[in-house]
C-alpha cells in the first residue's frame, strides 16, 4: 500500500531472550542485515522479552528469536533463523536485493 | 468447607496430600472428588465446538469469584474482545474481572500467511509473558486454549514438542493450577499427541451427533494419584454456563431442609408428621390406574397455589390430556400454567435419547428453577432400554433435582418389588405405594406409606379416593377378613351402624319392658296387699264369730238345764 520510499519508512522489531547466548547473535546479525542489506536507513528495536513482556504480549510474540517489520503496511515477521538473507528479504517481504523498490505486491 | 464430605470412594483414595482446585462446575468437582489436581496440568480434550474453552473460562471465572484465586487466559485461537463477546451471555464479566485484577486474557494469533519460521527458536517469549501475568494478579490459575495451533504454526514440530513438554514442567513448578486445552485426535486423545506431557488429569469433552439428537459427554480420562468416576456424563451448555450431571454414587452431601411442605392432600400430610422435607424425593409406587399421577397434581397444586414453582414431566401422557384429567378431579393446573408458575414437559426417553432426555431436563431445572417436580411414569424411561441404564439414568435425574433441593415426586410403575423400583426407592426419602385391591367384584385403591426418611409416619392403610374435587384419604376397615375398602367399607359402616341402631332399640325395649314390668308388680303388689288385708280382715272377723258362738252355745245349754231342772252336772260337752 505505502509502496513508495519503504527503506526510510522501515521500522524494524526484533524480540529476543535476553538470558540466552544466542540472542546476541541474533542482534549481532539482524544489525548487519540492517546495515547492509538496508543501507541503515531501517529504524531497529531490540526488546527483550524477560524486560519488557507487556510489548512482547502486545505484539503477540510467542517464540524467540521474532523478528517483526512493523512498518510499512501490515506486520511481518519471522521466527527461528535469521542468518540467510534471502530468506530474511523473503519472510519480511522486502522483495528482491535491491533495497530501491517497493515491497513486492501483497500477498495473500 | 465445600469438600469436607467425600464419600468414602474419594476419601480412601485420596492422599491427604492431593489437593483440589473447584471449577465451580458442580457435576465435575462430583466426579472428580473436589476438583483438578492444585498446581498441576490438566489436559482438556475434545473436538471443536466440544466446550473446552467453556470449561475453562468457567473454571477462571469460578477462580476468581468464588475462591479468590485470581487467574490468566492465554487464548491462541480467538481474541480477547471475542473471548469476552462470547461468554458475556453466560453472565461472565470478564471485562470487570480484569478491571478488578483478577483476570489477564493474553491472546496470540498465529496465523501461518503472517510469518514464517525456520531454524531454531524457543517459546521464552511466552514464557516470559505468561510469568509477568501471572506476577502482576497473583494467579493462581491459567488456561492455555488450545494450545495445539502452536504445533503447524512454526514448521518444525519437534522444538514445539520440546517447549511444550518444558511448558507444562513450568507451570508446574510455578504452582499454579492449569488447564490446557487440546484438539481431539484420531487415534490419540489429542492430534499432536500432547497428552504425553500432561500426565495428571485428563479431561475428554465429546460432541457426539446421532440421529440428530446432539448429546455432549465428559469423560475424566486420568487423574493420577485420585479415584474419579469414569463413567461418561452427560453435560450440557446451559444459560448459566457449564452444567455436567453428576451421579449419586459420588457425593451425598446434599442440604436437608427441616421444612416441611404440604402434599395438598391433608391426610397425607398427616400421615407424614405435616407433610414432606423440602428438597426430598417422594416415590409413589404402584400398578396402573392407582392415581400415582393425581398425587402429582395434587403436589403442583398445592406448590403453585403457595406462589412456587413447579415443574412436571410426563413420561407418557400429553399436557393436554393430563390436564384434562386433572380437571376431572376438580383441579385447575391450567391457571398455574397462565400465571407462569407451572411448566409441563411431555416426551418419550424412548424418543429423545436417555442422555438428551435428562440434559433436557437439567436445563428445563436451569431455567424454570423449580421447587417441586413431578416425574411421572418413569418406567416409561426403560422401554427398549436396558433397565439398568434406564435405572440409572432415572438415578442421575434425582441426583440432580435432589442436588437443586428441589422437592420431587416420582411415579413408577410396579408392586415394589420390581426391580427398577426396588433400586429407586433407596433414593427416595418417602416411599408411598398405592396398590388395588380387589374384592366383591370392585377394585379399590389402598395407600400405604412404606418408609419415610426422618418422620415418624403413618403405619396405617388409607383408602385413596379419586373424588370430583380431588383425592381423599379414607380410612379403611381392618378386620378378620382382611382390608375392607370401598363398597365392602360402605356396607361395612352400615352394618355397623345398623348393628349400633339396633342395640340402642334393644335396650331401650328392655328398660321399657322393666319398667313396665316395675309398674305391673308395683300394682300387684297393691292388689296383693289388698288382698292380704281383706284376708286379714276376714280371719278377725271369724275370731269374734266364734267367740260370740261359745258363749251362746253355753248360755243355751244352762238355759236347757234350768228349764229340765236337772242337776249342775260337769260340761262334757255333746249336744246332740
Amino acid at each position: 500500500m505505502t509502496g513508495k520510499a519503504a527503506a526510510d519508512g522501515l521500522a524494524l522489531t526484533l524480540y529476543v531472550d535476553g538470558a540466552a547466548t544466542s540472542s546476541m547473535h541474533a542482534i549481532e546479525i539482524v544489525r548487519r542485515f540492517c546495515d547492509e542489506q538496508l543501507g541503515g536507513h531501517a529504524e531497529l528495536e531490540v526488546i527483550d522479552v524477560h524486560q519488557q513482556p507487556e510489548l512482547a504480549a502486545r505484539d503477540q510474540i510467542v517464540a524467540a528469536p521474532t523478528l517483526v517489520r512493523r512498518l510499512p503496511g501490515p506486520p511481518r515477521r519471522i521466527v527461528g533463523d535469521l542468518s540467510d538473507t534471502a530468506w530474511m528479504r523473503l519472510g519480511l517481504d522486502l522483495g528482491p536485493a535491491e533495497l530501491s523498490g517497493a515491497p513486492s505486491g501483497p500477498d495473500e | 468447607m465445600k469438600n469436607t464430605v467425600l464419600t468414602s470412594l474419594t476419601e480412601s483414595a485420596v492422599g491427604p496430600d492431593l489437593e483440589k482446585a473447584p471449577t465451580g462446575i458442580h457435576g465435575l468437582d462430583q466426579i472428580t472428588g473436589g476438583g483438578l489436581p492444585r498446581g498441576r496440568v490438566t489436559l482438556v480434550a475434545g473436538s471443536a465446538g466440544a466446550g473446552k474453552t467453556l470449561l475453562g473460562l468457567e473454571f477462571l471465572v469460578a477462580g476468581a469469584r468464588q475462591y479468590g484465586e485470581p487467574g490468566v487466559l492465554v487464548s491462541f485461537e480467538e481474541s480477547e474482545d471475542k473471548v469476552t463477546l462470547n461468554v458475556r451471555s453466560l453472565g461472565f464479566d470478564l471485562d470487570q474481572l480484569r478491571r478488578d485484577g483478577l483476570l489477564v486474557m493474553l491472546s496470540f494469533r498465529l496465523d501461518p500467511s503472517d510469518f514464517v519460521a525456520t531454524g531454531e527458536f524457543d517459546l521464552q517469549p511466552l514464557f516470559a509473558i505468561l510469568d509477568d501475568a501471572i506476577e502482576r494478579v497473583g494467579a493462581k490459575r491459567v488456561v492455555l486454549d488450545t494450545i495445539e495451533v502452536l504445533f503447524g504454526a512454526f514448521g518444525d514440530d519437534s522444538i514445539v514438542r520440546s517447549e511444550l513438554s518444558r511448558l507444562a514442567r513450568w507451570l508446574d513448578d510455578r504452582g499454579v493450577t492449569a488447564i490446557v486445552t487440546g484438539e481431539r485426535g484420531d487415534r490419540n486423545l489429542t492430534r499432536n499427541g500432547i497428552e504425553e506431557y500432561v500426565t495428571d488429569c485428563v479431561i475428554v469433552l465429546d460432541h457426539r451427533v446421532t440421529e440428530e439428537i446432539s448429546t455432549r459427554r465428559l469423560r475424566v480420562v486420568k487423574y493420577r494419584g485420585s479415584a474419579h468416576g469414569t463413567n461418561e456424563y452427560p453435560f450440557l451448555i446451559s444459560a448459566r454456563g457449564f452444567v455436567v450431571l453428576p451421579i449419586t454414587s459420588i457425593a451425598l452431601n446434599y442440604a436437608a431442609s427441616e421444612e416441611r411442605i404440604s402434599t395438598g392432600i391433608a391426610r397425607l400430610d398427616h400421615m407424614l408428621s405435616g407433610g414432606l422435607f423440602r428438597g426430598s424425593t417422594l416415590l409413589v409406587s404402584g400398578t396402573a390406574g392407582t392415581g400415582k399421577t393425581s398425587l402429582g397434581a395434587h403436589i403442583l397444586n398445592a406448590a403453585c397455589a403457595r406462589g412456587e414453582r413447579g415443574l412436571l414431566v410426563l413420561f407418557e401422557e400429553s399436557p393436554a390430556q393430563f390436564l384434562r384429567n386433572m380437571r376431572s378431579l376438580g383441579l385447575d393446573l391450567q391457571q398455574w400454567i397462565d400465571a407462569g408458575l407451572l411448566r409441563i414437559w411431555a416426551a418419550r426417553p424412548s424418543e429423545l435419547g436417555l442422555e438428551t432426555h435428562l440434559a433436557v431436563l437439567a436445563r428445563l431445572i436451569e431455567d424454570e428453577t423449580p421447587s417441586v417436580a413431578v416425574l411421572d411414569g418413569i418406567a416409561a424411561i426403560g422401554q427398549g432400554i436396558l433397565a439398568a441404564e434406564a435405572t440409572s439414568m432415572v438415578a442421575r435425574k434425582i441426583d440432580l433435582l435432589k442436588s437443586r433441593e428441589i422437592t420431587t415426586l416420582v411415579t413408577a410403575l410396579g408392586q415394589g418389588e420390581g426391580t427398577s423400583t426396588e433400586t429407586l426407592s433407596s433414593l427416595a426419602d418417602t416411599w408411598l405405594l398405592l396398590r388395588n385391591v380387589e374384592t366383591d367384584g370392585e377394585r379399590n385403591r389402598l395407600l400405604f406409606v412404606l418408609k419415610s426418611r426422618g418422620t415418624a409416619h403413618s403405619n396405617q392403610v388409607r383408602e385413596f379416593v379419586l373424588t370430583s374435587h380431588g383425592v381423599e384419604l379414607v380410612d379403611v376397615y381392618v378386620g378378620a377378613a382382611g382390608v375392607l375398602a370401598g363398597s365392602a367399607r360402605l356396607a361395612q359402616q352400615a352394618t355397623e351402624r345398623d348393628a349400633e341402631v339396633r342395640q340402642a332399640s334393644d335396650l331401650d325395649r328392655r328398660l321399657r319392658e322393666l319398667r313396665r314390668n316395675v309398674v305391673e308388680r308395683e300394682a300387684h303388689l297393691v292388689v296383693v296387699q289388698d288382698e292380704l288385708d281383706a284376708e286379714r280382715a276376714e280371719i278377725d272377723r271369724i275370731d269374734l264369730r266364734e267367740g260370740h258362738q261359745a258363749a251362746d252355745t253355753e248360755a243355751d245349754r244352762s238355759a236347757m238345764a234350768t228349764r229340765r231342772w236337772a242337776d249342775a252336772a260337769p260340761s262334757n260337752g255333746g249336744q246332740r
